[in-house]
């Protein structure tokens, strides 16, 4: 391909220099974002952290910004994000790998024609409306079937939750099965296993760290999703103490708080977005971990 | 023992069935619950209005326009240089330090959350750039966020066009770039196409990016302000009326609109997919 344009005039190769570069600086737009992201955020939440003291914000259980002795401890909202996402997890990931089984291995073709579109307009669908969802029909459920007095609270957004990250699980499960070599299924069928006992003994031992994968990229999307969880969470940064205790997330928290944020209060949020932002590049590291292994 | 393989066999079955079955009848539950809701609401007067509470008023015109505002800035920005960033990763990158930088920056992109997009896009955009609550900040912050999409979706419609093609052009002399512009881009419009409706998806789902970026005010800005202006958008608006006005008709209706919009949307994206498996199927 070298020689074709060395054989075009010179003037035209200049030229074809000049949009090369055009291409490359756009992709290198991308790592610029990521920089200027990673330093702005840092950069605004870093000093409030260091001035209430690393362990007092992480640790301390009380947010109360608003008082005339104002207390900055976001472990409430630390521990409600993960229990959201841990029980999301819990429960979308069985649905979501039992359903990608169908997708790849079961699925007739009329049932691909319906389920397929339905996880992707389950994906498309905006979180707010999911929200909304929640506000009008699990939250008064809640209420009135387990009698909690506002049926906001961690039950409600692990529902939600664990309804968003279905497609996310779906779509990288279905293509890890598929890329399954067809001689492992072929080998177990021939040997007499049924094709239950190959999917479950061999298809999806295979997919293994696809699978994984998937797991973590829905982990990422439920402790990040903000306002399908604003809406269920009841907004109340106080240690949850059951399933359905009110409580507020780190993200419904930055979010909620915004709006009304004096100075400080506001940079504390940004400081709760660094925590945010390290929950998410260690889930990320452990993704590019997996990918590596499956990849090999 | 035969009797108990089976048994198990069918329990797993069964389960398989019964958690696909679930994920659709959940889809399900949740347009019916909110489109019997929502359609009743909708009416030529609920588009084509404007909002002021004042007046009584809870039309969703301004909301609309700051939608098709968002999506047509953002575009503007994210299409040329994702496209251009793809076309830099799939025809001109060699393998090696700078291009697997680059794609570590395009993953960490997708995996950043929408509301550190938020405090990102105020901080940056709005504060620092001092462009306000405005579509240009918003756009700006979204062009971002969908970045990785556009690349992702325009890099697979590149390696998706025939060798043959690229090969033909160039042993007819055409140069590179003439063979990339006249050859493989028009081959991977189908693709680019995919990519913009995706994007489109998430401008008008997005809600926590937006509302700290552009803003929500719900008026329709004046021409000479149009990137300038502070606009609410419909999943904003979605937002906004069921939490903190409590209008649940006005809610139920604008979630209608945008799970509409959704399925359109998922619908064309699908047919544009279609066209490019045909084509591979025809290489």
């Amino acid at each position: 391909m070298k020689d074709v344009s060395v054989i075009s005039q010179r003037k035209g190769l200049s030229y074809e220099k000049a949009i090369e570069s055009v291409f490359f600086i756009s992709a290198l737009l991308m790592v610029l974002s990521v920089v200027l992201i990673f330093i702005y955020i840092f950069m605004e939440g870093v000093p409030p952290i260091l001035k209430i003291g690393l362990g007092p914000f992480i640790l301390g259980t009380q947010w109360t910004p608003t008082y005339t002795t104002p207390q900055y401890g976001i472990l409430p909202m630390i521990m409600a994000s993960l229990i959201g996402m841990m029980g999301a997890i819990l429960v979308g990931v069985p649905i979501g790998i039992f359903t990608a089984i169908m997708l790849a291995e079961i699925a007739p073709r009329p049932v691909t024609r319906i389920l397929k579109p339905a996880i992707e307009l389950l994906a498309g669908i905006p979180s707010v409306v999911y929200g909304f969802f929640g506000l009008t029909v699990i939250v008064p459920f809640i209420r009135v079937q387990l009698k909690s007095p506002t049926g906001t609270g961690l039950l409600a957004m692990i529902i939600i939750l664990a309804i968003m990250v279905i497609p996310t699980i779906v779509n990288i499960t279905e293509n890890s099965l598929r890329a399954v070599p067809k001689e492992y299924k072929e080998g177990s069928l021939a040997l007499g296993a049924s094709q239950i006992e190959t999917i479950f003994k061999v298809t999806l031992p295979a997919a293994k760290s696809g699978i994984l994968a998937s797991v973590v990229l829905g982990m990422g999307r439920a402790i990040g999703e903000t306002m399908a969880v604003i809406m269920v969470c009841g907004n109340i940064p106080k240690m949850p103490q059951s399933l359905l205790s009110t409580v507020s997330p780190m993200t419904a928290t930055i979010a909620k708080d915004m709006s009304y944020a004096g100075p400080f209060h506001r940079s504390a949020l940004f400081g709760i977005g660094v925590v945010l932002f390290v929950f998410i590049i260690l889930l990320n590291l452990v993704l590019n971990l997996l990918v590596r292994k499956a990849s090999r | 023992m035969r009797r108990r393989r089976k048994m198990k066999d069918w329990i797993l079955k069964s389960l398989i069935w019964f958690c696909s079955l679930l994920t659709v009848l959940f889809l399900v539950w949740m347009i019916l619950y909110i489109v019997s809701r929502g359609l009743p609401g909708i009416n030529w007067a609920f588009i084509t209005t404007p909002y002021n509470l004042f007046r009584n008023q809870t039309g969703i015109l301004p909301m609309i326009v700051g939608t098709l505002l968002l999506i047509v800035t953002t575009l503007a920005v994210a299409v040329p240089i994702g496209v251009a960033a793809a076309i830099y990763l799939t025809e001109y990158a060699r393998q090696g330090r700078v291009v697997r930088m680059i794609r570590f920056a395009t993953e960490s992109l997708a995996g950043i959350p929408s509301i550190i997009y938020g405090l990102f896009g105020y901080i940056f955009f709005k504060n620092t750039l001092h462009l306000g609550f405005s579509v240009l900040a918003g756009a700006l912050t979204l062009s971002i966020m969908v970045l990785p999409t556009i690349v992702r979706t325009t890099e697979e419609a590149l390696l998706s066009v025939n060798p043959s093609y690229r090969e033909g052009s160039l042993a007819l002399g055409a140069t590179r770039l003439q063979t990339l512009f006249k050859v493989i881009l028009p081959s991977a419009i189908p693709g680019i196409a995919t990519a913009v409706i995706l994007s489109m998806g998430r401008v008008i789902g997005e809600t926590a990016a937006v509302i700290y970026t552009a803003g929500s005010v719900a008026k329709i800005p004046a021409v000479d302000r149009l990137l300038t202006s502070s606009v609410r958008t419909l999943s904003v608006h979605l937002y906004m009326v069921a939490l903190e006005e409590a209008d649940f008709v006005s809610a139920f209706a604008t979630a209608t609109i945008l799970m509409i919009i959704i399925a359109l949307l998922n619908l064309l994206a699908n047919r544009f997919a279609r066209k490019i498996t045909d084509r591979q199927g025809m290489a």
